[in-house]
């Protein structure tokens, strides 16, 4: 927070208001009412996506692409809901979930499968598949998606607009979508899963000792591609939820980076589940905050970027500092 | 004679335990000394504080008279002293005139570099081409390259951590006359060693440490390897007891089971063909490096093998995983205890959990019984007397040795029908390395099938009833354990692999 503080003075800042605008404007600040339903708003991806990752994390798995599960998830949600329209019944929602949790799935598990038939790195493919899903958006929202009714411009009808398919507010006004509930029910099912499923424990075992775990009767194959596929799912939820609610549309900028702050989140909750609750929240509201201190002080986004991976780069940091002391000069060949 | 190097009153605490106490000895040149004691008993610490590795809190050390303090090994090296760890550190893709260059410090060219490391190869009798990769070299290969590094530096006290723990007896011989003729030509050796024998034979005096004091020096050549280990362990010792018995029906059968290694270095398994009864231990030598640990993975269930190869009680097992085989009974102990047999930032009820949950009921449908593991870890800590303030410990805060028990006693006590065990006293002290052995002997007597892999031949001739040798991946023809001869050992071990006998 200091380096952070003297970033914003360097940009010519006062460097108290800005950490003032972003940590305290959106809670407690005079347009609150407005940030705080905003907070869920944004925290509830984040959490959601986090989760999923965490759980690959633990074990060693690095699912980086959760951007494009996040995208593919909205794609296929959204589709779903497109084909139905103006079709008004009940199950159009539940079937855009399902849509959603299945798209974010079978993007995570191209590289889950590459990685245990072929070897393949997990990391480059997955985020490699994320400018493929990028491209894909862009196709979907310009070509097939786009809205008839639209006069031409990009970005497909807006599902706000559309009631069966509409995540709406659960309480009015308060930012309390589906999305928040399943955030929320991620973090207990993760929660469970860790500390008392068989599951949950192969994937600790793995992380911390993989010749342990495999002696143990743990299959490296099928714990791929469990992690991979719950953090593929999570993320096409998120992204599923994003674009009935609060996006309300598929647009070709409708990505915002959920997918690689998530990586922040979980590691800034230190892959538990309950500190990436904690952590999607401080990471909202440094977003929300940004924002604000966009508009009231003239802080460009990128400042808002450097003091998040500030934050991250600090904690890791530390952590790093508490388990190693430091020491200067060349290690001694024994 | 004057001391070569003298310390007096050595003390070294480590938060909660005190590791060396008014340690005090001294070396004379061309000396061979021994240094003995349990686990924990201070011998690492103190070679490591010679070593400039770990800084006295008090006592000091003289080196011909003069004050010596080394702040780092690479001072002690200056003054003098070399040391051969007891684990390597060699790179295996490189070769052995590299591995030597990279812990010098000032390289000479790499033409004269090998040349210098023929010289003194020839000298002492250590056969080394200093082309070859390290990789390819057995693991009393590698040792000589570690001796090698040392000698090019002209040490006058030479420290020795543990060195015939990987070398068949006539390697052993061969790195005996080598330590011999270093020690006619003035150069002082410390000797660490469990192996008594061998402390007999080459040692001029020891030292033995307990509980981080001296309690006792003698003269190995006139004591007895009993004696000596009763001064260790400062108890009477207890020899494993074991009642005839005649074996049951066939548990394991391995019909020519070959399986790749996993990894790059590892060595492949060719054709292993056995059997295992009920009540019946089977002991398999060998150096390492030769099949031991590809041997226990194949049974264990962590590599799959091909129909019909591997069979227990008469069914095929050698597709099913680790977990399937422990539920018919199958429950092995491999090796490497931290990170293979025990996670070491776990705590103990987790790690007792890892192989305890199929047959101690713990998993129940998915759900993980912790009060359980918990139960099952406290009957462990307790039946094998593992010295640690409670199963919420982390893995790795136990000693060697304590973990060691920990992870036999976790196997043992859920009554296995065929246990296959890879070094199970590996670094465990006397006392411990007994009752570890009883607990090995009473399972048989129980009906257990058991197989023990291990390097140490003593430890094999104790408790086997048939002793086979695994080399190069491959198992001689087991035979009876009683009246073996240590040449006959060696020779199903394969010899000194290839190499001449020293021309000294």
């Amino acid at each position: 927070m200091f380096f952070g503080g003297l970033l914003f003075v360097a940009l010519g800042k006062d460097p108290v208001a800005a950490i003032r605008t972003i940590f305290y404007e959106p809670l407690f600040g005079q347009y609150a009412f407005y940030y705080r339903p905003q907070l869920l708003v944004k925290g509830a991806p984040l959490v959601l996506i986090a989760i999923g990752l965490s759980l690959g994390f633990k074990a060693g798995i690095w699912n980086i692409g959760a951007e494009g599960q996040y995208i593919m998830g909205a794609l296929f949600g959204a589709g779903v809901g497109l084909a139905f329209y103006p079709y008004e019944a009940w199950f159009v929602f539940p079937l855009m979930v399902a849509a959603g949790a299945f798209g974010g799935w079978i993007w995570a598990m191209i590289p889950a499968f590459l990685k245990v038939r072929f070897g393949t790195n997990e990391i480059l493919v997955s985020l490699m598949l994320v400018y493929v899903a990028e491209q894909f958006l862009a196709s979907m929202s310009l070509g097939l998606m786009k809205n008839p009714e639209g006069f031409g411009f990009p970005g497909s009808r807006n599902l706000q607009q559309y009631e069966s398919a509409f995540n709406a507010d659960l309480i009015e006004g308060s930012g309390m979508h589906w999305g928040v509930v399943a955030a929320l029910i991620a973090v207990i099912f993760a929660y469970v899963l860790l500390s008392k499923h068989r599951l949950g424990f192969a994937i600790r075992v793995t992380g911390e000792a993989p010749r342990a775990a495999r002696f143990s009767g743990v299959n490296p194959v099928r714990l791929v591609l469990f992690c991979m596929g719950m953090s593929g799912l999570l993320a096409g939820l998120a992204g599923m939820f994003e674009v009935s609610g609060p996006a309300g549309q598929v647009t070709i900028d409708f990505n915002v980076g959920y997918g690689f702050t998530a990586i922040i989140v979980a590691f800034l909750g230190r892959l538990h589940p309950v500190g990436i609750l904690l952590a999607g929240g401080l990471m909202a509201l440094t977003y929300i905050g940004g924002d604000i201190a966009q508009s009231q002080l003239g802080l460009p986004a990128a400042a808002i970027q450097v003091f998040q991976g500030m934050l991250l780069f600090f904690l890791l940091a530390l952590d790093m500092l508490t388990h190693y002391r430091l020491r200067f000069g060349t290690a001694e060949v024994v | 004679m004057t001391a070569l190097i003298a310390l007096e009153g050595l003390t070294k605490a480590y938060p909660g335990v005190v590791a060396n106490d008014d340690v005090s000895l001294s070396i004379a040149p061309g000396e061979v000394h021994a240094l003995l004691g349990e686990n924990g008993a201070g011998k690492s610490t103190l070679v490591k504080m010679i070593y400039g590795l770990v800084k006295p809190d008090a006592g000091h050390m003289q080196m011909n008279g003069t004050a010596f303090a080394p702040a780092e090994p690479r001072a002690a090296r200056a003054a003098g002293v070399g040391m051969v760890f007891q684990h390597f550190s060699l790179f295996d893709a490189l070769s052995v005139a590299e591995n030597i260059a990279l812990g010098m410090e000032h390289p000479p060219a790499m033409r004269t570099l090998s040349q210098q490391i023929r010289d003194v190869s020839d000298t002492y009798g250590l056969p080394l081409s200093p082309d070859r990769t390290v990789g390819d070299l057995s693991a009393g290969e590698r040792q000589r390259v570690e001796i090698i590094r040392c000698l090019l530096q002209e040490p006058k006290l030479l420290i020795m951590d543990e060195p015939t723990s990987v070398l068949t007896p006539q390697e052993v011989e061969i790195l005996f006359k080598t330590l011999r003729k270093l020690s006619a030509e003035g150069t002082a050796i410390l000797y660490i060693s469990h192996k008594l024998e061998e402390i007999r034979s080459l040692c001029d005096s020891a030292t033995i440490l307990r509980l981080g004091r001296v309690v006792g020096h003698c003269t190995p050549s006139e004591t007895s390897a009993r004696d000596m280990a009763e001064m260790m362990v400062g108890t009477t010792l207890k020899t494993p007891m074991r009642a005839g018995k005649t074996p049951g029906d066939v548990v394991l059968e391995l019909t020519e089971l070959s399986a790749k290694s996993p990894s790059a270095f590892g060595m492949p398994l060719r054709e292993i063909s056995v059997q295992v009864r009920r009540g019946e231990v089977l002991g398999i030598g060998g150096v390492a490096g030769n099949g031991q640990d590809e041997l226990l993975a194949a049974l264990s269930g962590e590599t799959l093998s091909k129909r019909g190869m591997v069979g227990f009680k008469g069914n095929d097992v050698g597709l099913l995983g680790p977990t399937a085989r422990r539920a018919l009974g199958i429950l092995s102990a491999p090796e490497e205890r931290l990170g293979h047999a025990a996670v070491p930032d776990m705590s103990l009820t987790e790690n007792a959990m890892l192989t305890g949950a199929a047959r101690e009921g713990l998993d129940r449908g998915g759900i993980l019984d912790w009060a359980g593991a918990r139960r099952f870890a406290e009957t462990i800590i307790k039946t094998f007397d593992v010295r640690t303030p409670g199963p919420a410990n982390a893995a790795r805060s136990l000693s060697g040795g304590n973990l060691q028990k920990f992870v036999i006693g976790r196997e043992v006590l859920q009554r296995p029908e065929l246990l296959v065990v890879n070094q199970p006293t590996w670094g465990v002290d006397a006392s411990a390395a007994a009752a570890i052995r009883q607990a090995l002997l009473d399972l048989a007597e129980n009906g257990t099938a058991v197989v023990v892999i291990s390097q140490d031949l003593d430890e094999l001739m104790e408790i086997s009833d048939r002793f086979a040798a695994l080399n190069e991946g491959r198992l001689s023809e087991p035979s009876p354990a009683q009246g073996l001869t240590v040449d006959e050992i060696g020779l199903m071990m394969g010899g000194a692999h290839g190499m001449e006998v020293a021309h000294v």
